[in-house]
């Protein structure tokens, strides 16, 4: 067995109780969140395609009970950090999907006024503090926000936490152990969350990891670290939830990684050929979509007309949210200099290529 | 007016920003028990508790990012990084976050953070720990870079650094902290983005900042008893570049020298004179100089140290040069 193939330490893996004590409602919920970020991102694919989006472009194809189980269980006073592969988990904690579109359409109504794209998601509203393009450059900041919450807040049930998402290639980088080790000796309030999909772009965990399973570098802090199914909802969110607690009440900083799988490339532009063809219909056969589809299907949770309507509702969404990306304006070349500072400051540059930084004035 | 050091002022400040702002804290390595390694920080931690007197582990890349994620919910945190050479492990931090935070997500969060450091060579601390490599902040967007000379200065834009919502970089000087110089009492707030002429002179006009200033206007006190005068403009702020005090001063004295610690190359003065062919080309009797530090990691040798390191006798050989060139007569 390999190292990625081994048993998870934490989640229900309730199968054979299915669906157990979780209302339908909440399940149909997980669902419609899955199905919205499935055809989002099949959109976006589409999108960059028709050179609507420019830059690189992540999707979370493949990791979206990962997404909605992790978003489950973030309450809404709770931090949320990720990298690049950003857009479910900014629809997931609730931003406008138009709006997240605009944004990857570079557009003045997007998220980040267009001027962040697809790797740069963030909304103060809804808490998500972005959306980070720096392999591990989101760990630091995360780990000073759980600070930030200790030294504003008192520990206990209803204390925020914060969530920091990443890679599986992000735990061989120097800031994921200086923010693990900052974490551990200061007690914060914060949850580390990696989605494991396997590869680092083309390169395997056992290729990259000294450790290549990932939850146990916890220990290194004597930080508790769990694996999860990241293909099942209901496990991740448990998992994520528990971490949660610990890091609310007791100030405990956790690990939590989450297996999962990305059904296509690095990027969109991509064609993952150093993938074998076994890699790839194991990915295929683990799509946690159609798989939480069938399940509920079979719960008789929903029936398939629903299950439908809510497919159906998605790509309605979907589709509205490129319409209003579409129809949205461009930022315009005046704007070049706003939010360069947040204080203004005498002497800021202004000048655009080709104009001179100081004034010439003629001798006469 | 009361006369203190550089240090003390620094030290002084803190404080007064700890006491007014609780949401002041600062964070750095051996910032607290052990009062920092140039003891900037001396007394603070028993007067505010190891809170908001943070001994770090030595992580800058942690600790550093860990201030920005800190700015972001609110907090105003001041982090110390024990050396310039340090900041390095943490430019990711400094370069890729902290100046982009605000810009890139549209505007909406400010980063108000100061990270304090001292450059400098001269003190046989060889070449890995003697680096002026403040151009590198200076040249990123999104950053302030502000480079007090002296006591006076040191708390005025320190005072504006932490109460500005921009990640400010804030540099010292190992060879400024024992100077001594007057500090007005109460509050004294700089405006950053502004340079000061620090010695009004007709004759030439030395461009400089941070230690470099107090070289300056020794030289420029030292050539006025030779009928050369001087004018000095002390940059104070490298990110912004005030151009416009600058290239006005030069305008009215038509010879330019540039006294930078950085190395020659693509320096602070490489900016300058390209700032002076703009803003001041018309009126320039001499091409304009720079007095650097030669281009090799420093060595630890003294003689070769003080071979390599600009000081005041080739700040005067180079005005001479350019006065000599210009027929100037005394």
């Amino acid at each position: 067995m390999t190292d990625q193939a081994a048993p998870v330490t934490a989640g229900s893996q309730a199968a054979g109780s299915f669906p157990g004590d979780e209302p339908p409602e909440v399940l149909i919920g997980y669902y419609r969140e899955m199905v919205l970020i499935r055809k989002f991102e099949l959109t976006a694919d589409q999108m960059y395609k028709r050179a609507k989006i420019g830059g690189y472009c992540h999707l979370n194809l493949g990791e979206e009970a990962t997404v909605v189980g992790l978003m489950a269980a973030l309450q809404e006073k709770d931090y949320l950090f990720t990298n690049y592969r950003d857009h479910g988990y900014a629809l997931s904690r609730g931003m406008d999907p138009g709006r997240v579109m605009a944004e990857l359409f570079g557009k003045s109504t997007g998220v980040a006024k267009g001027r962040g794209g697809s790797m740069h998601l963030f909304d103060t509203k809804t808490r998500m503090l972005g959306g980070y393009g720096i392999v591990g450059g989101q760990l630091p900041p995360a780990t000073g926000a759980a600070l930030a919450l200790t030294l504003h807040g008192k520990p206990g049930p209803d204390a925020e936490a914060v969530m920091c998402q990443m890679g599986d290639g992000t735990t061989n980088i120097g800031a994921f152990h200086e923010s693990l080790n900052l974490a551990a000796i200061w007690n914060l309030p914060i949850v580390y969350v990696i989605v494991n999909n396997r590869l680092g772009m083309g390169t395997t965990v056992e290729a990259a990891s000294g450790e290549p399973l990932l939850y146990k570098r916890g220990a290194s802090y004597r930080m508790p670290g769990e694996r999860v199914d990241g293909n099942d909802v209901v496990a991740v969110r448990e998992a994520a939830q528990a971490a949660l607690d610990r890091a609310r009440v007791d100030r405990q900083p956790g690990l939590l990684e989450v297996m999962s799988f990305r059904l296509r490339g690095h990027s969109v532009v991509d064609p993952a050929r150093y993938r074998s063809a076994a890699d790839v219909e194991e990915a295929q056969a683990a799509d946690p979509v159609p798989a939480f589809r069938a399940q509920l299907l079979s719960a008789g949770v929903f029936t398939e007309e629903q299950a439908v309507q809510i497919e159906d509702d998605a790509t309605e969404k979907v589709a509205s949210a490129v319409a209003f990306a579409d129809s949205s304006p461009a930022p315009t070349p005046d704007e070049l200099f706003d939010f360069a500072y947040a204080t203004p400051v005498a002497n800021a540059p202004q000048a655009l290529p080709g104009q001179p930084a100081a004034a010439r004035e003629p001798r006469l | 007016m009361p006369t203190t050091s550089y240090r003390q002022a620094l030290n002084d400040t803190l404080r007064a920003e700890l006491t007014r702002d609780e949401n002041v804290f600062l964070l750095g390595e051996e910032i607290g028990i052990f009062e920092g390694s140039y003891k900037i920080t001396a007394g603070l931690l028993k007067e505010f508790g190891p809170e908001r007197v943070r001994d770090t582990p030595i992580a800058e890349e942690g600790f550093v990012g860990a201030a920005i994620g800190a700015a972001m919910l609110g907090m105003r945190p001041v982090v110390e990084i024990m050396t310039l050479n340090f900041s390095l492990v943490a430019i990711d931090q400094i370069v890729n976050h902290a100046a982009k935070i605000y810009g890139m997500f549209g505007g909406q969060t400010p980063v108000p953070m100061v990270i304090r450091f001292p450059g400098g060579g001269g003190q046989q601390l060889a070449a890995t720990h003697s680096q002026n490599l403040e151009v590198w902040y200076a040249h990123v967007p999104g950053l302030k870079v502000v480079a007090p000379s002296t006591p006076a200065d040191a708390k005025a834009l320190l005072t504006a650094a932490i109460r500005d919502d921009d990640p400010v970089i804030f540099l010292e000087n190992l060879s400024l902290y024992n100077t001594k110089g007057e500090v007005p009492d109460g509050e004294q707030i700089a405006e950053i983005g502004k340079a000061a002429v620090v010695k009004e002179g007709t004759d030439l006009t030395v461009i400089t900042y941070s230690r470099g200033t107090v070289i300056a206007l020794e030289t420029a006190r030292q050539l006025e008893d030779e009928g050369i005068s001087v004018e000095v403009v002390d940059l104070r702020s490298l990110r912004p570049l005030d151009r416009e005090t600058f290239c006005a001063s030069v305008r009215k004295t038509s010879r330019a020298v540039v006294l930078e610690d950085d190395w020659l190359s693509y320096g602070i003065g490489a900016e300058i004179s390209a700032s002076l062919m703009e803003g001041a080309f018309d009126y320039l009797d001499a091409p304009v100089r720079r007095v650097a530090a030669a281009e090799v990691p420093l060595p630890y040798a003294k003689a070769l140290e003080v071979a390599a390191l600009p000081d005041a006798s080739d700040l005067v050989r180079v005005i001479r040069e350019v006065l000599d060139d210009t027929s100037f007569s005394r």
